[in-house]
């Protein structure tokens, strides 16, 4: 897929992939061999019918073919952008034997965005209205996804949301660059068109309490509240100036638009040399930012190696083409402040790989007297974050773990209250765009078995 | 979007705004804040709640800033985009005996509801407040309404004693009084003082900081503050917080991050920098 340059992107916000065009398309969608048992399909977090839809694609028929992905996905321009089909999909293609996997990602992403350009409307299944309201708490990809399939299914869906905007991760986590909001604002234009109302400015826990919205007349409650308080390394000088967590940077860039300051009114203060802690999507997300707010130097800086990063390869390699320098096999113990209280430099120590931990990759150790100084004047914290505590604190009978995530049936997303459901984020494992919208999909289904029983 | 009911001036660069929120003045207790993001380039605030009436909720504001300056602006009758809440913890109010009161500057306004609270779940309240001078002095009238006992002190003594609310607050501590618990809302370097002050009687101090937020929801963690040895978010573990555990001088190094960012965005939009 053709993408801007390094040198051209590194100036702006807009998107970096350009995607296919139509003739690229057919012709990616000509090599397919239609397997019978497709493996692409069996290994979908959210079951789409892969050569169906690529054969409408090679057949010209480009709103069929997003009919096709419809039936599953209602969130398809955005997981033609942001879903990991190296390690699903794409992983499964039989080519990969021989030569390059489909490139189904892309296939979506292009039937997805001529939808969005044609403005074409693919209906809902058609099921008669059911009458039963649920409600959804949180709109990220859980929730809209779980919103979207009960909707079609005739149920009455509200959606609460905290924030001013719909979206959740995909608008405050995801940069512009790599799914464009507009894209994430048609996106929920067509849910609402499926019938789901969206409730903006609304904290579940505040504003209302899941006993009120229960009073209100909703029959069934699916929770995607998400992750939120983030995670910081408990080092000395952690609260210094220019010591951000990702989600701030990304919160301040990505949903205030802080890269537009002053015509936005959001501001975001960088210095020209930063280090990025952690070694996900988001420590990328935050490093190409920082690229792109005007840093010089921006360094990832990550305890193990580059094999052990759960990044995606290809987001590795936009951040490295963008300049982003890998300081790996270091761990940072503290950070230095100035006398006005900001950044002035990071200490770290070097580390080297031991034996494998429980999650099957070499744990790192210390490096005995390898302490060393990094000359950096911002640090950005993208270790990870815990779930959501506002509405968890106000809903003390939900049933967590000892890492204050909601306990699920994985078959159904049940928790332990009857009628609740929950998935994503703020659930276990739920960790991709994809997998959470799988959770919101099992949800969805469970919801509506459960909703018949209780006639 | 949020009707805005009122929004007048009440003491120099000071206002108060009415908004009607039905929702967030159904739940929201004392001591509680909202969000509010007055259009699409807006920026996310806190303001905390000064008072509710039925179906609207006060804020008072100072105009310090580009956002504080657009939400002066407002006309009675237009909108805000975006008001969420009620946020944070509520004050606890219950009977615990002589609750002593303070507040400075803006702070008085948010210190009201509390004083109120207090009051009316029957504690001896006493109320100290400060200002730079008599035009200043906010709130004067509706703290009259509560009954209390009140000292008003001025920078200048234009109203009041001449002073800052320690020194009245030092006469009513030595005065054999038992205080139970000192309230402390207003700049930083007055609740510091006051928590300076209470600490070496061990008279339990709470303070209502207020920080930089973004999201309000616990999300960025934008407004940490160290509290004894741990890092509190204030949107989700305060605003208030025991003021003989706050870090004073790190809150006040963080409250400066984008100094500068907010000059510049002043400057160019001709709005007096302070």
């Amino acid at each position: 897929m053709k993408k801007q340059t390094a040198k051209e992107r590194i100036r702006n916000f807009k998107e970096v992939a350009l995607g296919l065009s139509a003739e690229e398309a057919l012709k990616e969608a000509s090599r397919c061999l239609f397997c019978k048992k497709a493996k692409c399909s069996a290994n979908c977090p959210v079951e789409i019918d892969i050569p169906r839809f690529i054969n409408a694609i090679k057949n010209r028929r480009f709103d069929e073919a997003i009919r096709i992905i419809k039936e599953k996905n209602n969130l398809p321009g955005v997981c033609g952008r942001v879903c990991p089909q190296e390690n699903q999909c794409e992983d499964a293609c039989i080519l990969n034997a021989k030569k390059a996997p489909i490139n189904i990602g892309g296939l979506e992403r292009f039937v997805a965005d001529y939808e969005l350009q044609h403005i074409l409307r693919v209906e809902g299944i058609g099921h008669e209205a059911l009458g039963h309201k649920v409600a959804i708490i949180g709109s990220g990809p859980a929730g809209l996804t779980c919103a979207g399939d009960l909707a079609r299914m005739g149920y009455k869906v509200t959606v609460f949301e905290a924030l001013h905007t719909a979206g959740g991760v995909l608008v405050y986590g995801i940069p512009e660059f790599r799914l464009p909001k507009e894209i994430v604002k048609k996106e929920v234009k067509y849910l609402e068109f499926l019938g789901i109302e969206v409730k903006t400015n609304f904290i579940v826990g505040k504003t209302s309490s899941l006993k009120d919205i229960f009073e209100q007349g909703y029959k069934a409650v699916f929770i995607g509240t998400g992750a939120g308080l983030p995670s910081f390394m408990n080092v000395p000088g952690e609260n210094l100036n220019r010591v951000y967590s990702s989600n701030e940077l990304l919160t301040r860039v990505n949903l205030m638009k802080a890269y537009l300051f002053p015509e936005y009114d959001t501001p975001i203060n960088i210095g020209k040399k930063v280090a990025v802690i952690g070694g996900g999507n988001t420590a990328m997300d935050s490093a190409r930012v920082s690229v792109r707010l005007g840093a010089e130097k921006v360094y990832i800086v990550y305890r193990r190696t580059e094999n052990e990063m759960p990044a995606r390869k290809e987001e590795r390699e936009n951040a490295k083409e963008e300049g982003v320098e890998f300081r790996m096999l270091t761990l940072p113990t503290g950070i230095i402040g100035d006398e006005k209280g900001f950044v002035k430099s990071m200490e770290c120590v070097k580390m080297e790989l031991g034996e494998p931990d429980d999650s099957g990759r070499r744990r790192p150790v210390i490096v005995k007297d390898s302490e060393f100084i990094m000359d950096v004047d911002t640090v950005i914290v993208a270790i990870g974050q815990n779930p959501n505590p506002v509405f968890l604190k106000a809903t003390p009978e939900l049933a967590l773990n000892k890492w204050s995530k909601i306990i699920t049936d994985p078959r159904t997303q049940a928790t332990n209250i009857k009628g609740v459901y929950a998935g994503g984020d703020a659930t276990e494992g739920d960790d991709t765009v994809i997998a959470a919208m799988g959770a919101g999909k099992r949800a969805a289904k469970a919801i509506s078995v459960y909703l018949k029983n209780e006639k | 979007m949020f009707k805005v009911l009122y929004n007048e001036k009440i003491a120099p660069g000071i206002y108060k705004m009415v908004i009607d929120a039905p929702l967030i003045a159904a739940k929201a207790k004392s001591g509680q804040f909202i969000m509010i993001r007055i259009d699409e380039a807006g920026e996310r605030i806190p303001l905390t709640i000064a008072d509710i009436d039925g179906k609207n909720i006060t804020i008072v504001y100072q105009a310090v800033g580009v956002t504080t300056y657009k939400l002066a602006e407002k006309k009675n009758r237009e909108f805000v985009s975006d008001v969420v809440g009620p946020s944070g913890h509520a004050t606890d109010i219950r009977k615990i005996g002589t609750v002593c009161c303070v507040g400075g500057g803006v702070g008085i306004a948010e210190l009201y509801p509390v004083a109120k609270a207090y009051k009316n779940a029957g504690n001896n309240v006493i109320v100290i407040v400060g200002a730079r001078n008599k035009e200043l002095l906010i709130f004067k009238k509706e703290l009259e309404l509560l009954g209390v006992e009140i000292f008003i002190i001025t920078d200048d003594g234009s109203i009041g004693e001449k002073g800052f609310v320690t020194d009245v607050l030092k006469r009513v501590m030595n005065s054999g009084k038992k205080i139970d618990l000192v309230y402390a809302v207003g700049p930083g370097v007055m609740m510091e003082a006051v928590s300076n002050l209470t600490k070496s009687r061990a008279i339990k101090t709470l303070v209502s900081l207020n920080t930089v937020l973004v999201d309000g929801t616990g999300m960025c963690g934008s407004c940490r503050v160290q509290v004894g040895d741990e890092t509190k978010f204030v949107c989700v573990d305060g605003p208030e917080f025991d003021g003989h555990l706050v870090n004073f001088k790190e809150l006040k190094i963080r409250q400066g991050l984008f100094v500068e960012q907010e000059k510049h965005a002043c400057k160019i939009r001709g709005i007096p920098v302070i």
